[in-house]
């Protein structure tokens, strides 16, 4: 599909974010496009989950502006209303479930929260979402503590599309999980965004992941995006630091596969 | 991206709807609008109400065509509907769905389809009995983690007495200077004016029997014997007690307690034993200074309130009390600061994972401690009292 046939779901234009005396993003801008898997590589410390966190507005930003499904987001310090709760979930590096909840009261809380809904009705949508994202009903009434790492993951996932919303942010998604986990997880994402006709924006560093489930790739490096596109676009790009990314020896084993 | 609301109207929804038309052979349902989350009010209703046209056809037809975007809570909800005309035996064709809901359709058809088991119901009769086992069994199990506290204590203190240069010196000193130095301004603010409220009360009511000189006997005895001590050492456990539960809590659920152990320590003589020990030392000094401002306390209202001049108060305060009375308080309070360690410090390891987990254990921690304290209290004044100090 051509480029001006896809509506952009995030549009962030020169945003500047820095703490102190350091910038952190400079005069970024990024397009996502409706219904794509965006992944977000960079350093460590880069500022990929500054974006992130700028975008959905737990940072305040310096300048520039953000539009999220056409409507702007809000300035700095601005509390994010519940419709811009419903537009997008997010999905935590941690999980970030609520320790005091069970899984089942976790994905509901969006819901109670957010919409009138008889318990009955929250009850099968919570175990429909627990279902999608791979768990069983009995799964429903455990509580965080009890579960593995990548359980949590589904649990969060869960959470985070309890509203049904159009754009999921995801941090590191397989970090922490095997490589078979992992697997899964990424296809899950890919199943998920196509039957609920997602938008995904991902950070993450796993190489394998960027190769199978993104549609986009986009490289952030000294403050600003200084390529983006397919996975094959940034194999050639010129740009010494995602050389040094995708060429270097820890992603020397996924050429053959990629190019 | 026909079923994606357009730039700029994702308020502007259109209306959700739901058309039933019934005949003889066939029960038509036409859902139209949006069915989403957000008009969730909206859909329950309209879902309920095509409910009710039920039963009366052969076969059921759900024509998604007017549908102009839907998410899980709509399709659910459609889903249901669906199921439950195939309970009956019905047919159900469904048509007109969009492409791009073709796989959330589907997906829905395949969730919640094991039912969920109501939980049996209980006997009240069996239900008290349970809780009441399950409470005794509680208490026997607290029981045993203090024995089996108190029992580890003494082990990594055995240990540390054949080689001392194993204590941990500088936790010890953090400890103290923070349970004992920075307790004492509220310590000596709190029995200060515990010691004024006790010679006030006293004078008021002694003068009715010309009997205001006995206050200072009163004072004496009852803060050197019994609230002194006691007073500090429920603060302690308020103060410090609580925030030993939480700390070592909130190591336990980041299992830095686990990483202890592998690496070989103890964590009972590496986190425990040096905030035991401290508050058996600093208790002590603190019920001392506390003592001595409720006596100043004391002295401060007999001359501002009852008119008996600093000398006096001394003169008479050396005759009413002797060192035994000084003794029995002070004696008491190292065993209540290992009481309250001891509970403190194993509440805390017995935090699990949840935030809500380590508020219930500190309550418990304070609570726990601030009762023991009291009955030792008791214990110790049939003690003294049968050895006659």
């Amino acid at each position: 599909m051509d480029d001006s046939g896809k509506l952009s779901a995030i549009r962030v234009t020169d945003l500047v974010v820095g703490f102190g005396r350091q910038i952190v993003l400079n005069e970024l801008s990024l397009d996502v496009r409706r219904g794509e898997i965006l992944g977000l590589v960079g350093a460590s410390g880069g500022g990929k989950s500054v974006l992130m966190r700028t975008i959905i507005g737990l940072i305040p930003r310096r300048s520039g502006t953000i539009d999220v499904m056409g409507t702007a987001v809000g300035g700095a310090g601005e509390r994010t209303t519940q419709n811009a709760a419903a537009r997008w979930g997010i999905l935590f590096q941690q999980g970030a479930l609520f320790s005091s909840l069970t899984v089942k009261q976790n994905v509901q809380f969006p819901l109670r929260e957010n919409l009138q809904m008889s318990p009955i009705l929250m009850d099968e949508i919570a175990i429909a979402k627990l279902e999608m994202v791979g768990l069983r009903s009995e799964d429903g009434d455990k509580f965080p503590a009890e579960l593995s790492g990548g359980m949590t993951k589904r649990v969060a996932l869960a959470r985070a599309l309890a509203l049904d919303p159009a754009i999921v942010f995801l941090d590191e998604p397989t970090s922490g999980l095997d490589p078979i986990s992992a697997g899964d997880f990424d296809a899950l994402i890919k199943t998920l965004q196509q039957t609920l006709g997602l938008t995904v924006f991902m950070v993450t560093h796993d190489l394998a992941s960027l190769n199978t489930v993104c549609d986009r790739v986009a490289a952030l490096a000294d403050g600003q995006i200084v390529a983006i596109g397919p996975m094959s676009d940034l194999l050639r790009s010129d740009h010494p630091w995602v050389k040094a990314y995708f060429h270097g020896k820890r992603s020397q084993m996924l050429q053959p596969k990629v190019s | 991206m026909s079923g994606m609301p357009s730039e700029g109207d994702i308020e502007l929804r259109a209306h959700p709807g739901l058309t039933a038309e019934a005949t003889e052979a066939v029960l038509e349902l036409r859902p139209s609008g949006s069915w989403v989350s957000l008009n969730m009010a909206e859909l329950e209703s309209l879902a309920r109400s095509a409910g009710g046209k039920f039963g009366r056809s052969r076969s059921v037809k759900l024509d998604f065509s007017a549908v102009s975007e839907i998410d899980t809570v709509g399709a659910w909800l459609l889903e249901k509907l669906r199921r439950r005309a195939a309970a009956d035996g019905q047919q159900v064709e469904m048509t007109g769905i969009a492409e791009n809901y073709v796989g959330l359709i589907e997906e829905v058809r395949l969730v919640n389809r094991r039912a969920i088991a109501p939980a049996p119901k209980q006997n009240p009769a069996v239900t008290k009995l349970t809780d009441l086992g399950r409470w005794m069994l509680g208490t026997a199990q607290d029981l045993a983690v203090f024995l089996e506290m108190v029992a580890a204590l003494s082990l990594a203190l055995l240990r540390i007495l054949r080689r001392p240069r194993s204590l941990r010196g500088t936790s010890l000193v953090y400890q103290m200077y923070r349970i004992g130095w920075q307790a004492i301004p509220i310590v000596v603010l709190i029995t200060f004016l515990i010691g004024a409220i006790i010679a006030q009360q006293g004078i008021f009511h002694f003068r009715r029997f010309g009997a205001e000189s006995y206050v200072v006997d009163m004072v004496g005895i009852l803060v050197l014997r019994e609230l002194g001590v006691l007073i500090v050492a429920i603060m302690v456990a308020g103060r410090s007690g609580s925030a030993y539960t939480a700390e070592i809590g909130s190591m336990k659920m980041r299992e830095e307690i686990d990483a202890l152990t592998t690496m070989g320590l103890d964590p009972v003589e590496v986190l425990i034993l040096p905030r035991v020990v401290a508050l058996v030392m600093t208790l002590p000094i603190l019920a001392f200074v506390g003592s001595m401002a409720a006596l100043y306390g004391g002295g401060l209202v007999a001359q501002f309130y009852g008119g008996m001049g600093p000398a006096i108060f001394i003169a008479r305060l050396h005759d009413a009390i002797s060192v035994t009375h000084f003794e029995v308080g002070m004696l008491k309070a190292p065993f209540m600061a290992l009481v309250i360690g001891i509970v403190a410090c194993s509440e805390g390891l017995r935090v699990k994972g949840s935030a809500e987990s380590l508020g219930q254990q500190t309550t418990t921690s304070v609570v726990k401690s601030i009762f023991l304290v009291i009955v030792l209290d008791g214990l110790f004044a049939v003690f003294f009292a049968s050895i006659g100090m």
